[in-house]
């Protein structure tokens, strides 16, 4: 089984998440990351859903979630060219003495510091889901207090068309 | 004795009337075309009830929110139409959920309303709060939280379309006392319902018909699996136009059965786990399978490994997500089955597959050629004989709505339904306690049908405090207990896998024929063949219910049996039992 993205645009309305994960639970099948947030049309939220499954269990995925009533549009965008990012919030215990050394493997990994305190600070980092671990392994030692991901988001790349039906809000 | 309903009247309030949230509920009931609900009142649905005297529905107050909801289930199945129940929040809620969930896995319409505490307490843990929206999430279509009354139209209207468009379904719509209460303009709208992201009807590709049509001419060992979606499709004469012109077997579902008339010498008769051998035999000599409605439910399929595997697989489905669920099929075809059955039929090649038919036939052996009448009895009373007499004196015309366990399985072999929604059955969820109260459900889509029951000992007890509800209603369904002592299905299972330890499995009944008496209903005792046709006579005779307490051969199980697993074509047969009478009913050619 593969790693898939689904993009699924749902109907701004209350417990439609609910309604979203409640089928996953119910089917038993394991979400990896659910991101879920507002879009540029009113009405309309969208859903980023990274999971396990195979090319047959992706389409019942797919079709499963079309007979949400509440749910708009479903693209699985596993197979297309596409941008996507995690964007993690780690607060590092970092006095006076370790700073410029932590600052400087931001810079090196093209993260930065968001927020500085006395003894620790907030490094923000955007990419893949790698990269992300990769720094966190690295700020380990240092002492990491807190940490957050927004889990995965995903669009096509720019040259790409959403093929499916124009997505309508209510 | 049967109550009429009330005559359909059209709506009574027009636009622009200020009107409270409980009658603007009743002014869509009434425009939504129902005519019956099954309900029980309480504290948070009382506006409702207190507005519904004002409109022409008729309410049948049951004896357990359980018993309204398998009562609009049976008046859905038999009518084709939304059943609707009514309870309050909490406890009554909740006792509609094994309803709502039978109904769900058996894709019947119903539109379940319930009361919910005002909308500034909710959250609060008020009393009889609960959160029956999300209890009811995943065992419906779709459910509504309704907390203002300018919000019962749009809801409503949406509820009915959702239950009864595509594949159908359970939607609960759960208003808040407030929203009862409080008063709005009244806006009937009857534009079109639009759901932006619902999606209801789905059309075969013209390449894929043309390929099914390809795969069925080639075939020649074809069988046609029929399921419940040619009964709520109404394709039975489709399938029959499709079956003689390519002379296809047919074998049925549970749900499936009467969707093919049973005594159409190309009907098999049912699939699965209780099918009869010579059915999984050709499941599993086939060289094509053609499922039309139906989902390969682990009860028809046996072990998925094994299950058709000479075949290649067509599958007509009206719903998306079951295509390549349990069984991967080599063409699916998402759409209607009677508009997909109407598009093969002109493509089709008339054939003679005589071979094939005499194969099975073959396979039929003695059984089936076997007049049950002529079997010797040897004094005992056998649930068969019981059923079979039943399909004789009801001229195989009777509607029947059957429980759950040994008698229900028996039922589906030996009364043969040659037409759909005759037979009312809970074949996912296998609910017991169903066959009452969803009897008493279709009385009121059928006042003129010949209704009997059919139920165990034990599912009778689950829902029978409904006798009452006949007798306040005034209505005749009557009911055939086939008392065996036991739970009788699970004993089965006890006899085959556990070693025979009957565990919970013996249980003592009231005495049925005072109980009967006690509901005011008429009851009778039978213990020997020579009993059952005049008691049945007797029943038809008499104006009101009547309850029958067949005293059945205790230890009997259905055979053949596919354990659970195994082959479809891996199948139990019936022993002979040293000493024990000889009973040839069961006799297959294997024997
Ligand atoms: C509500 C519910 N509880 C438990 C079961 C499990 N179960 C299936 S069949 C059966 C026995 C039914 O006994 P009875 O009603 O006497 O019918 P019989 O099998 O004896 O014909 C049981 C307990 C069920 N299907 N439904
Ligand atoms: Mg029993």
């Amino acid at each position: 089984m593969e790693k898939r993205t689904f993009v699924v645009h749902v109907e701004d309305k209350p417990g439609v998440l609910n309604r979203v994960a409640s089928l996953f639970r119910r089917r038993a099948w394991n979400i990896d990351s659910l991101n879920v947030g507002t879009t540029h049309e009113p009405g309309v939220s969208r859903m980023t859903i990274v999971c396990h499954a195979d090319s047959c269990m992706a389409t019942r995925i797919e079709a499963n979630l079309y007979k949400q009533v509440n749910v708009l549009r479903v693209d699985d965008i596993t197979e297309h060219a596409r941008v996507q990012r995690n964007l993690a919030l780690i607060k590092v215990a970092a006095g006076p003495k370790e700073r410029p050394h932590v600052l400087q493997i931001l810079e090196a990994v093209g993260a930065r510091a968001v927020d500085l305190g006395p003894d620790s600070l907030v490094a923000e980092i955007t990419g893949p889901q790698d990269e992300i671990e990769r720094l966190a392994s690295v700020l380990e030692p240092f002492g990491i207090l807190e940490m957050v991901q927004t889990g995965l988001v995903a669009m096509t790349r720019a040259a790409e068309r959403p093929q499916l039906r124009k997505v309508r809000a209510a | 004795m049967n109550a009429p309903l009330p005559t359909r009247t059209t709506a009574l309030s027009s636009n622009g009337t200020e009107l409270t949230g409980a009658e603007i509920l009743w002014e869509v009931l009434v425009r939504e075309g129902v005519e019956v609900v099954f309900g029980y009142p309480g504290g948070a649905i009382m506006p409702a009830y207190d507005a519904m005297a004002r409109y022409p529905i008729h309410h049948v107050l049951t004896r357990h929110e359980q018993g309204a909801s398998h009562m609009a289930d049976g008046y859905a199945r038999a009518s084709g139409k939304v059943g609707v129940a009514v309870a309050t929040s909490g406890p009554g809620a909740t006792n509609l959920v094994t309803g709502i969930a039978t109904a769900m896995l058996d894709s019947i319409p119903l539109v379940c309303i319930t009361g919910q505490v005002p909308s500034f307490l909710i959250g609060s843990d008020a009393f009889q709060e609960t959160d029956i929206t999300g209890v009811t999430l995943p065992i419906t279509k779709h459910n509504y939280l309704v907390t203002r009354p300018e919000e019962l139209v749009p809801m409503l209207r949406e509820a009915f379309y959702v239950a009864t468009s595509g594949r159908p379904g359970p939607v609960v719509v759960d208003i808040t006392k407030d929203a009862q209460q409080k008063s709005c303009v009244f806006e009937w709208d009857d534009t079109p319902i639009e759901l932006p992201g619902y999606r209801p009807e789905h059309h075969a590709l013209p390449a894929d018909l043309a390929k099914a049509v390809e795969m069925i001419d080639a075939a020649e060992r074809p069988v046609v699996l029929a399921g419940h979606g040619i009964v709520k499709a109404q394709a039975t004469e489709e399938l029959l136009a499709f079956v003689e012109k390519a002379d296809v077997p047919v074998a049925s579902t549970l749900l499936g059965l009467g969707g093919m008339p049973a005594t159409h010498p190309r009907s098999l008769g049912m699939m699965g786990m209780h099918g009869e051998s010579w059915v999984n035999e050709a499941i599993q000599q086939a060289d094509l399978l053609i499922a039309l409605g139906m989902r390969f439910d682990d009860r028809v399929t046996g072990n998925l490994k094994t299950y058709g595997q000479n075949a290649k697989k067509i599958h007509v489905e009206l719903d998306p997500a079951e295509i390549n669920k349990n069984v991967k099929v080599d063409l699916p075809i998402v759409g209607d089955v009677k508009e997909v059955l109407q598009q093969l039929l002109p493509s089709l090649e008339a054939k003679q597959r005589t071979p094939w038919v005499e194969h099975i036939d073959g396979l039929k052996g003695e059984s089936a050629v076997r007049d049950i009448q002529a079997m010797p009895d040897e004094g005992r009373l056998y649930a068969a004989h019981v059923i079979h007499d039943l399909w004789r004196l009801t001229s195989g015309d009777a509607l029947i709505v059957t429980d759950v366990g040994q008698h229900q399985m028996w039922e589906a072999q030996y009364y043969k339904h040659d037409h759909p929604r005759k037979l009312l059955t809970s074949g996912g969820l296998g609910t017991m306690g169903f066959a009452l109260p969803a009897a008493i459900g279709a009385r009121f889509a059928k006042p003129d049908d010949e209704i009997w029951v059919i139920a165990g000992d034990g599912g009778f007890q689950m829902t029978a405090p409904e006798l009452t509800t006949l007798l306040q209603e005034g209505v005749k369904v009557n009911v055939a207990i086939i008392n065996n002592g036991y739970l009788g299905m699970v004993r089965q299972w006890q006899e085959f896998f556990y070693g025979g330890r009957y565990v919970a499995t013996p249980m003592v009944s009231p005495d049925f024929v005072k109980l009967a008496e006690a509901h005011g209903l008429k009851g009778l005792r039978v213990t020997e063949r020579a009993g059952v046709e005049p008691a049945y006579r007797e029943a038809q005779a008499h104006p009101g219910a009547v309850v029958i307490d067949f005293r059945v051969e205790q230890e009997d199980a259905v055979y053949p049996m596919v354990a659970s697993g195994r082959d479809l074509n891996d199948m139990i047969r019936r022993p002979e039992r040293k000493g024990a009478p000889h009973n040839p009913i069961f006799e297959t050619g294997e024997d």
